[in-house]
C-alpha cells in the first residue's frame, strides 16, 4: 500500500492548511499596495501625526492579539460601524467569516510588512530619484523605474514574512471570527480545536510540523532577500 | 540670454541672493565650497524652490515667484551632471543612456549614436554601472543628460570626484560638447583651471551674492579676483593660434604680445586655443634680460598694483591687446619703481604652461 502525499492528512485537516494558505495568500496581496504606501510615506514624507501613524501601524506588534481581535469585534462586527459600512456598501460581512480572517491576518502581519519596505526604501538613495526626475521622468515613473525595482527584494521579503505571520495567526482570528470548521478555522485554530479532543494530538502533531516547515522556510526565503537588498 | 537668473533664499544663517545673465557658451559659476554654487544649479533644475525671484531658460520661465510659476523638475528640459555620476545600479549603460529619451521627443538633439561616439562608451553599453571606472561613469552620466535632449546642461562639479588622471580624460569631452553641439552649460567648479579651459563667462559667487561676472578672459585676470582664486591659481588667460611646431619639441603660437614658445602641443597647425598663464610663473623686467634660459621675453605695460595680504605684489599688465598677470614681491616692485603707465618686459617661462591649462578656445 502506497501513501500519497494526499493520504498524511485527514479531511479537516486539509480543510485548515487549505483555509490557511487563502487566508495569508488574500491578506498578503490585498496589503501589499498599502504596505508600500505607509512604507514610502514613513521613509521618505514629513507630515504631522507621522509618529501616530507609525504608532498605529506597529500597534499589532505589541498589542495582545485577543486585544487586536477584540477591538475588530466591536468595530467590523454586524453592529460595529465599519461592520455596517461594509454590509451597507458592498454587502460585504465579515464577522465569523472567512474574510473576517484575511482581515485579522492582514493588520496582524501589517507591521512586519511596512518595516521591511521601509528599511528597503531607507536604503535608495534619493538623489538616484532626484537624477531621474531630471531626466524628464514623472514621479509615477520614476517610482516604478527606479524606486521600485530597487526595492524589489525587500519588498518580497517583507511579502513573504507577512504571508507566514498571517499562516500562524491565532489571538485575533479566533477572538474575531471563532474558529468555525471549513469557516474559520486556520491551521492553527485547528491546532488548538484538535488538543482539546481526546486522540487529536497526531493530528495536531502534524499540522505543527507544516507549521514550523512554513515558517522556517519563510524566515530563510526573507533573510536572504533583505540581505541581497543591504548590499546594494 | 540663455539663462536668466534672479533668486533669493535664506536658510539658516545663509542668504542667497544671485543675479545671472549667462549667454550662449559655458557659464561657470565659481566660488568656494559654501558660496552657493550647488544651490543655485539646484533652483535652475528644480530641486530647490527659492523663496522669491524669477528663473528662466531662453525666455521661458522655469520659476517665478511673482506669477506663481514652479515648474517641477521633469518638466525643465534641462540636464543634470552630478558630482557622484548617479547613474541607476539596477540597469545596463545602454538603459542609463535611453532613460530620458522617451521624455524627449519633441526636442532636436543627437541620437544615441552620435553620443556614444562622442563620448566613446559604445563598448560600454551592456555593462553595468558597477563595473565602470569613475571616469566612465561621469561620461556615460554625461551622454546619460545629453540624451535628455537639454536645453541647457548643469554640471555640478562633475571632475571634482576624479583623480587628475581622470581629469584630463574627461575634459576633452567637454570641449566637444561646447564646440560640436554648441550646447549652452552652467559649469559649477572651484577649479581654477577647468574654468579657465572651459569657460566663455565665468561667475564669482561669494557668501550667497555674485563678487563678479564677466567673460572668462576679463574675470581671470582681474587683480581684483586674486583672493577669491586663490593667489596659486590667480592667472591670465591669454588667447593664441598655434602657428608650427618645431622639431626640437617646442610648439610655436601666436599671442596678441607676440609670439609664445610651449612644450609641444596636441593641436594642428592654425588651432585657435587659449593659454592660462599662472600669475607666478611671470617675472617682470624693466630692461630686455640679457644671457637668460626663459625662452618667452614680450613687452608689457602696467596697468595696476595691488599688494597682497603677505609680502607679495598682483601687477596687472596690459598684454598686446590681452592683459596679464604677474605676482612679485614688494620689494620688486619697488626697486624696479614699477608705476601704472611703465613699459616693461614680461619673462615666462616656456615650461610653466601646463599642458592641462590648454584648451581649445
Amino acid at each position: 500500500m502506497t501513501l500519497g502525499i494526499a493520504d498524511w492528512f485527514g479531511p479537516a485537516e486539509w480543510q485548515a492548511i487549505a483555509l490557511s494558505l487563502r487566508v495569508a495568500v488574500v491578506a498578503t496581496l490585498l496589503s501589499l499596495p498599502l504596505g508600500v504606501l505607509a512604507g514610502y510615506a514613513l521613509a521618505r514624507w514629513q507630515f504631522p501625526g507621522k509618529q501616530l501613524l507609525n504608532g498605529l501601524i506597529h500597534l499589532p506588534l505589541v498589542l495582545p492579539p485577543v486585544v487586536t481581535g477584540y477591538l475588530l469585534l466591536i468595530t467590523f462586527g454586524p453592529q460595529g460601524p465599519g461592520g455596517r459600512l461594509l454590509d451597507n456598501l458592498f454587502g460585504l460581512s465579515l464577522a465569523f467569516r472567512w474574510t473576517g480572517a484575511v482581515l485579522a491576518a492582514a493588520i496582524m502581519a501589517f507591521p512586519l510588512m511596512v518595516r521591511a519596505i521601509r528599511l528597503a526604501i531607507d536604503a535608495v538613495d534619493p538623489r538616484l530619484e532626484q537624477a531621474a526626475s531630471t531626466l524628464g521622468a514623472p514621479r509615477a515613473w520614476v517610482f516604478v523605474t527606479v524606486t521600485l525595482p530597487l526595492i524589489l527584494p525587500g519588498l518580497i521579503a517583507g511579502a513573504i514574512l507577512a504571508f507566514a505571520k498571517a499562516m500562524g495567526e491565532f489571538g485575533a482570528t479566533i477572538t474575531f471570527v471563532s474558529n468555525i470548521p471549513g469557516q474559520t478555522q486556520t491551521l492553527p485554530s485547528a491546532v488548538y480545536a484538535f488538543l482539546q479532543v481526546p486522540g487529536g494530538e497526531p493530528a495536531a502533531l502534524r499540522l505543527v510540523l507544516v507549521s514550523v516547515l512554513v515558517s522556517m522556510t519563510a524566515l530563510l526565503l526573507s533573510e536572504i532577500l533583505a540581505r541581497r537588498t543591504a548590499h546594494k | 540670454m540663455t539663462l536668466s537668473l534672479d533668486i533669493r533664499h535664506q536658510r539658516d544663517a545663509f542668504t542667497l541672493d544671485v543675479q545671472v545673465q549667462a549667454p550662449e557658451g559655458v557659464t561657470a559659476l565659481f566660488g568656494r565650497s559654501g558660496a552657493g554654487k550647488t544651490s543655485v544649479v539646484n533652483a535652475v533644475a528644480g530641486l530647490l524652490r527659492p523663496q522669491s525671484g524669477q528663473i528662466s531658460v531662453n525666455g521661458h520661465s522655469l520659476f517665478d515667484s511673482a506669477k506663481g510659476i514652479d515648474l517641477p523638475t521633469h518638466k525643465r528640459g534641462l540636464g543634470y551632471v552630478f558630482q557622484d555620476a548617479r547613474l541607476f545600479p539596477h540597469l545596463s549603460v545602454r538603459a542609463n543612456l535611453t532613460y530620458g529619451t522617451r521624455f524627449a521627443q519633441s526636442r532636436p538633439g543627437p541620437s544615441t549614436e552620435d553620443v556614444c561616439t562622442l563620448l566613446d562608451i559604445t563598448p560600454l553599453l551592456n555593462r553595468r554601472p558597477a563595473t565602470l571606472s569613475g571616469g566612465e561613469q561621469q561620461r556615460v552620466a554625461i551622454g546619460r543628460a545629453l540624451l535628455a535632449r537639454p536645453r541647457l546642461l548643469l554640471l555640478d562639479e562633475p571632475l571634482a570626484a576624479l583623480d587628475t588622471h581622470r581629469k584630463t580624460e574627461i575634459l576633452p569631452y567637454l570641449e566637444r560638447l561646447r564646440d560640436q553641439l554648441g550646447l549652452p552649460m552652467l559649469y559649477v567648479s572651484h577649479s581654477v583651471a577647468e574654468i579657465a579651459r572651459l569657460a566663455t563667462t565665468v561667475i564669482v559667487l561669494d557668501q550667497g551674492r555674485v563678487v563678479q561676472a564677466g567673460a572668462a578672459e576679463t574675470v581671470l585676470s582681474d587683480p581684483q579676483m586674486v583672493r577669491q582664486l586663490g593667489v596659486r591659481q590667480a592667472g591670465a588667460l591669454v588667447p593664441a593660434h598655434v602657428i608650427q611646431h618645431h622639431a626640437d619639441g617646442l610648439s610655436e603660437l601666436e599671442i596678441s604680445a607676440g609670439r609664445l614658445f610651449l612644450p609641444r602641443m596636441d593641436l594642428p597647425a592654425g588651432a585657435r586655443t587659449r593659454v592660462r598663464i599662472l600669475a607666478q610663473d611671470v617675472m617682470l623686467a624693466t630692461q630686455p634680460p640679457q644671457g637668460l634660459s626663459a625662452l618667452n621675453i614680450l613687452p608689457a605695460t602696467v596697468l595696476s598694483l595691488k599688494p597682497g595680504e603677505g609680502p607679495g605684489v598682483i601687477c596687472q599688465l596690459r598684454f598686446g591687446q590681452d592683459l596679464l598677470l604677474a605676482r612679485i614681491t614688494r620689494r620688486s616692485a619697488q626697486a624696479l619703481d614699477l608705476q601704472p603707465g611703465r613699459q616693461v618686459f614680461a619673462v615666462i617661462k616656456s615650461v610653466s604652461v601646463d599642458p592641462v591649462d590648454v584648451g581649445r578656445g
